[in-house]
């Protein structure tokens, strides 16, 4: 991820505000999407990018924040359906190289993989690491 | 056939009674509890509470079994993924997803969804109702790609005591039935049309207002 992009965050709750921001600090040209302007409070002052307040399943809302141009969409509002929503539109609708969605519910994880949508699930993610603590306390000598 | 309906509101009460007066069985999921109790007095239909996208209540609701899914809620990131998973995980033959933003009939469509917008079937209604008095009812067929309407004849009619085999309509546009003392037949080109026939025009969209002015006289 050297190269420059230009990247849309759909949802700018707790995990989407640092998505932006972190981008925003790498030197990358990112839009923040939400549907409440003050979502946007949680971006850091030295944020560079764009904010813009709607709905990210309206097409007009993507269109306005330039989704056919951008090199990345990621999708992290608290809604599974508007983030798979949202990630199949960049994917399908605007061709976006690069395209993945949060989802909480582990149950969509394999439906929407099948279909090419990078899903990050971090209640199977959380469930993992727990796991994995347990099981190296388990296997560590004592 | 077993249908299954999610969504709430009146549309779906008066679609559920519809189809069940069709001799349908229908299965609604609706996340209000409070709405649902409301439904399961008031209609013969199985009610199931919860999030119509979640493969677990779908599965509850027989989505295995249904020949159909018609997805209406009032959010349309929900009725897209409410077919997804139906066409997924339980294959079902046909699932119908509301557009609610008109955009996004085109866009579900794109994503393997066939999706259907009211906004645009009653702009598409009222548009043509206000353009001719005459025109009683148009429904698009086809997806959009052709238009069937019926015709109201009067004495201004310019088509009325011509047969149809001497009427200068537009290639593409055909007579398809004519009502008549409510009888419905067939015509052929030597019937004759008369004031007080209402006429079932066949019209695809490209021709449809020249068809249409050319059948009522009228120039709006």
């Amino acid at each position: 991820m050297s190269e420059h992009l230009y990247a849309v965050i759909v949802g700018c709750g707790r995990l989407g505000a640092l998505l932006a921001n972190q981008l925003s600090r790498k030197g990358h040209s990112v839009v923040a999407i939400d549907n409440d302007a003050d979502a946007f409070a949680g971006l850091a002052a030295e944020y560079s990018g764009f904010r813009i307040e709607g709905e990210a399943t309206e097409l007009a809302v993507l269109k306005e924040a330039k989704v056919d141009k951008a090199d990345l969409v990621i999708s992290t509002t608290r809604e599974d359906n508007v983030n798979l929503m949202v990630a199949q539109i960049a994917k399908e609708v605007f061709k976006v190289p690069r395209v993945m969605a949060r989802v909480f519910l582990p149950e969509y994880e394999d439906s929407y993989r099948r279909m090419g949508i990078e899903v990050v699930c971090p209640t199977r993610a959380a469930a993992d690491m727990f796991l994995n603590a347990l099981a190296e306390e388990e296997g560590s000598p004592k | 056939m077993n249908i299954l309906i999610v969504g709430g509101g009146k549309p779906v009460y008066f679609l559920c009674r519809t189809f069940l007066a069709k001799g349908h069985e229908v299965t609604i999921i609706n996340r209000d509890h409070d709405e649902c109790i409301q439904l399961a007095r008031r209609l013969n239909a199985t009610i199931v509470h919860g999030d119509g996208s979640d493969p677990v209540i779908l599965e509850e609701a027989g989505a295995h079994a249904a020949g159909a899914v018609l997805a209406v809620t009032p959010n349309d990131q929900d009725n897209l993924a409410v077919c997804q998973i139906a066409q997924l995980r339980f294959d079902t033959p046909r699932a119908v997803a509301l557009a609610n933003d008109p955009d996004n009939e085109e866009v579900f469509k794109k994503l393997g969804v066939s999706a259907f917008s009211t906004t645009r079937i009653i702009t598409s209604l009222i548009e043509q109702r206000t353009l001719l008095d005459d025109v009683i009812n148009l429904i698009p067929a086809g997806e959009g790609k052709v238009n069937i309407t019926e015709i109201a004849l009067t004495e201004e009619s310019p088509v009325s005591g011509n047969a149809l085999r001497d009427l200068a309509l537009p290639h593409g546009c055909l007579v398809a039935v004519v009502l008549r003392n409510g009888d419905a037949v067939v015509p052929d080109g030597s019937t004759e049309l008369r004031a007080g026939d209402h006429i079932v025009v066949i019209t695809l969209p490209g021709n449809h207002g020249p068809a249409l002015r050319a059948i009522t006289g009228e120039t709006a």
